[in-house]
């Protein structure tokens, strides 16, 4: 049964790897500026992770292999270096590992995190609810009218709560169910939350950050590829989580302005 | 700290003799270590039914699962689960594993009747607040249960509880009312009982051990209880508190965990100047140690039994005390990895990351010294060292996925996807559940005195070994792409391609569930018409193997225990046998023992 087990390990840990190796459910492709260094470091992430499984499982295998099934008489033998060495070995070698990975993985971080977006960056809100994303777009003016939580009304589609009477920056500000955003230009994407924690998820972006109630988080990223993509919700905000999503289009400059007059004329 | 070379001043209490003191209210801990894992036992099948019903949900959302709407009317609706109950199910399907199977059996079931008897006690210093902790954690889970049966049903916020979706109240959707209240009182419950239990095994440990038993002639499963009531001892006292404050957000109009503005289903929420973030840094302050609680007792059950099965020592104890110690002292400053994308300052993220990293090296090394030390070794195959061997490839490959996860930018792509889900399953609850019936198959004679089934073992270890992967393995593939958790149907136009891999992993986990249906059978029958265990069916060395299977009420028969070696005497030169007891003054090759 030993020899059996050992085999079993063996086939598992090669049958893990298949999907990966021939990439049966990749990461979508990458559509954003900072997401190259991102994937690399999930590429090195991958490599170094799958040697050590793969080693880990094989000798594991190959131990209980060898190591069954010896008669009474056999002789205990002591691993070469004992455990001092495994313990040097393992620090030298995980060691050096996991802090290049840390160390290598803190420029994707920055990139997204420790970098302010840039003065021309274009500025869009999004607003997470139950069950629904909505978006503004600040007009004409570049300013956002002030969110009033307690003129919020869905049913006369005032979703931020504007006040449209009297507040001058918001008159002209252009809410809509969907993103859509220019190719090539930077985003500054402001994230409010109107009652409880969601998060903003678009996989081909490589962005993910929590609406947080109370703060006002945001996010900047470049789209490079022109196409539609799924926005998701990924925190757990009630019965309607599953279903918590918005479109993100991205369009040439051209398109983009087309898009927006037509906004602007539907609200 | 003393060496008992003098007698140790322990109770003596008498043997009971009504049944209510022998079986119920015991202050033995034997008997409530067994009822522990009674209490566990009741709680896995329980847990394991409702990811049954999670999983056909997620394989069929409109199916109607027949009977389902007995268990709630509003919920299931002639058998077909509504999103919210799924959630629902979820929130308690975590909850239960998490809290009363993974903390009770490991720590508090084999720990309260073996810990004792390891280090050569009578019994825990404080036998009353034993059998309260037992019973507190008893009344816990009834707390629990009832959250299925009143009002709207348990809460739908995750075993998690993020608020304020677990502080608003009702309005923030079903069972988020009266169940999130229930849910919190039960938390907090169970969090006195485990402080009670951690006082007790950190004070055996440290006060009642018998003559020659220094620190480092101590089985390594009773460092590894100590170490874990260690963290326990401190990771509740946090929890506890939190889910106080979390009741009062429902009950007492305070505003710890809610920021103003908010609103919900049309209306305003009446609080203001609470912080979310506060929640989730008291929980995984908590939560983090106590995923090292759930696994460390099973890596002292693992290397046990281990040795014996391979008739020779580890390449070093001390080194993996070492680890073990290493892995609970880390673990109070990694908690920030499950807050990447949090909202939390992102340099904290990159601090955070760092130790997360290099947790990695003192779980590498436990596994190298188990590995290393099977080479060269004599191993024997059974049930219990196959569960043992078998948590090792768990861990390794649970434990890898955890590369990815400590890295913030990777996090960036991962976190909330059932990248996630696969990682914390493999690496706890498999591996978890795999130290469980390592446990079982090696302990269970000695705890009631008939052996278990080695033929029905061996059939429950391959269908679980095997099934296990094919459940959770794809969950990684899952994650890459981008399959977001907590879902209870996948209706974006990225996840519906997905939805063949869930089915098939439903038919796995229903066919590996089925499988616990052996090992169920299998315990109650050997329970009741099982071979007659004797005294020391494994040829064992440490104290639990030298007295009657099962023990006599004081473990010992009033006999002095006296310790003359460490607790791992195989493989012995010159012996008539290949293993020494540690209670036997035979002069041995003393280079192996380690001070």
């Amino acid at each position: 049964m030993a020899k059996f087990f050992a085999i079993t390990i063996v086939v598992i840990a090669i049958a893990s790897a298949i999907p990966i190796v021939m990439h049966m459910w990749p990461m979508p492709q990458d559509i954003s500026v900072h997401g190259p260094l991102i994937d690399e470091q999930m590429a090195d992430t991958m490599a170094e992770a799958g040697i050590s499984f793969l080693a880990a499982q094989f000798i594991l295998a190959a131990f209980i292999w060898m190591f069954s099934n010896r008669s009474r008489e056999a002789k205990i033998r002591r691993f070469p270096g004992g455990a001092m060495g495994l313990v040097i070995a393992a620090v030298l070698l995980v060691g050096t590992e996991v802090l290049a990975l840390g160390v290598f993985g803190t420029k994707a971080w920055a990139a997204v995190y420790f970098t302010p977006p840039s003065a021309d960056a274009m500025p869009i809100q999004v607003q997470a609810g139950q069950f629904a994303f909505y978006f503004r777009y600040p007009g004409p003016d570049g300013k956002f009218g002030t969110i009033h939580p307690d003129k919020i009304d869905e049913a006369n589609e005032n979703f931020f709560g504007l006040d449209l009477t009297n507040d001058p920056a918001a008159k002209d500000d252009i809410v809509a169910a969907e993103m859509a955003i220019p190719v090539n230009k930077e985003i500054h994407l402001l994230m409010h939350t109107k009652d409880l924690g969601h998060s903003f998820y678009v996989r081909e972006l490589r962005v993910q950050q929590d609406f947080v109630p109370g703060l006002d988080l945001s996010l900047h990223f470049t789209a490079n590829k022109i196409g539609k993509y799924e926005i998701v919700c990924t925190q757990l905000c009630g019965l309607g989580h599953y279903n918590m999503k918005a479109y993100l289009e991205v369009m040439s400059q051209d398109d983009f302005n087309t898009w927006l007059k037509q906004q602007a004329a539907n609200q | 700290m003393h060496d008992m070379s003098t007698h140790p001043a322990q109770h003596h209490h008498t043997a009971p003799t009504s049944f209510i003191r022998k079986h119920v209210f015991s202050l033995d801990h034997k008997v409530i270590g067994k009822q522990y894992y009674g209490l566990a036992l009741i709680a896995v099948y329980i847990g394991m039914a409702l990811s049954w019903l999670m999983r056909l949900h997620l394989g069929w959302t409109n199916l109607a699962i027949p009977g389902l709407q007995w268990l709630s009317k509003t919920g299931a609706p002639g058998g077909v689960m509504t999103p919210e109950y799924y959630l629902q199910l979820m929130t308690m399907h975590g909850t239960i594993m998490v809290f009363f199977v993974l903390t009770t059996a490991p720590f508090a079931g084999f720990g309260n009747f073996f810990l004792p008897i390891q280090v050569g006690a009578e019994d825990m210093p404080f036998p009353r607040f034993n059998m309260m902790s037992f019973w507190i954690t008893f009344v816990a889970f009834i707390i629990l249960m009832t959250a299925f049966f009143v009002g709207d049903g348990p809460p739908l916020s995750g075993w998690t509880a993020y608020v304020p979706l677990s502080a608003i109240g009702a309005a923030a959707g079903p069972g988020q009312g009266l169940g999130q209240i229930l849910w919190a009182a039960s938390i907090a419950t169970f969090c006195i009982g485990q402080l009670l239990g951690s006082l007790n095994f950190i004070t055996t440990t440290l006060d009642l051990r018998t003559r020659g038993m220094t620190l480092m002639r101590m089985p390594l499963t009773v460092w590894a209880w100590f170490i874990t009531s260690c963290m326990g001892l401190t990771a509740f006292a946090v929890l506890l508190p939190a889910c106080i404050l979390l009741i009062l957000d429902h009950v007492a109009g305070t505003s710890f965990f809610i920021a103003s503005g908010l609103v919900v289903n049309g209306a305003l929420v009446p609080h203001s100047g609470g912080s979310t973030l506060l929640w989730q840094h008291l929980f995984w302050f908590f939560g983090h140690p106590e995923v090292y609680i759930a696994i460390v007792p099973g890596v002292g059950i693992v290397s046990h039994v281990l040795i014996t099965n391979m008739r020779r020592p580890l390449l070093s104890s001390k080194v993996l005390i070492g680890c073990m110690a290493t892995l609970a002292f880390l673990s109070y400053v990694v908690y920030g990895h499950h807050m990447f994308v949090s909202g939390m300052n992102p340099f904290s993220g990159l601090v955070f990351s760092f130790p997360t990293l290099i947790i990695t090296i003192p779980a590498t090394i436990i596994v190298l010294i188990w590995i290393g030390s099977l080479y060269g070794s004599k191993i024997r195959i059974n049930s219990a060292s196959l569960f043992a061997l078998g948590f090792i490839s768990m861990f390794v490959s649970g434990g890898v996925s955890g590369f990815f996860l400590a890295q913030p930018s990777l996090d960036i792509y991962l976190h909330g996807t059932y990248f996630v889900v696969g990682h914390f399953h493999m690496v706890m609850a498999v591996a978890a559940l795999f130290g469980i019936f390592t446990g079982t198959y090696f302990w269970f004679g000695k705890m009631f005195g008939r052996m278990m089934n080695e033929t029905l073992g061996k059939i429950h270890f391959w269908l679980t070994f095997v099934g296990t992967y094919a459940i959770f393995m794809p969950f990684h593939y899952l994650g890459f792409a981008g399959n977001v958790r907590r879902y209870q149907a996948f209706v974006d136009d990225y996840l519906q391609p997905l939805i063949p891999v869930h089915r098939y992993i439903t038919v796995a986990a229903l066919v590996t569930g089925a499988a616990q249906l052996i090992f169920l059978y299998n315990l109650i029958h050997s329970r009741f018409w099982g071979p007659i265990a004797p005294e020391n069916p494994w040829e064992a060395t440490s104290l639990e193997w030298i007295t009657t299977s099962p023990p006599p009420f004081d473990n010992f028969g009033g006999k002095h225990i006296e310790v003359f070696h460490d607790p791992y005497q195989y493989g012995i030169e010159g012996s008539t046998n290949d293993y020494v007891m540690q209670n036997s003054p035979e002069q041995i090759h003393t280079e192996r023992d380690e001070k």
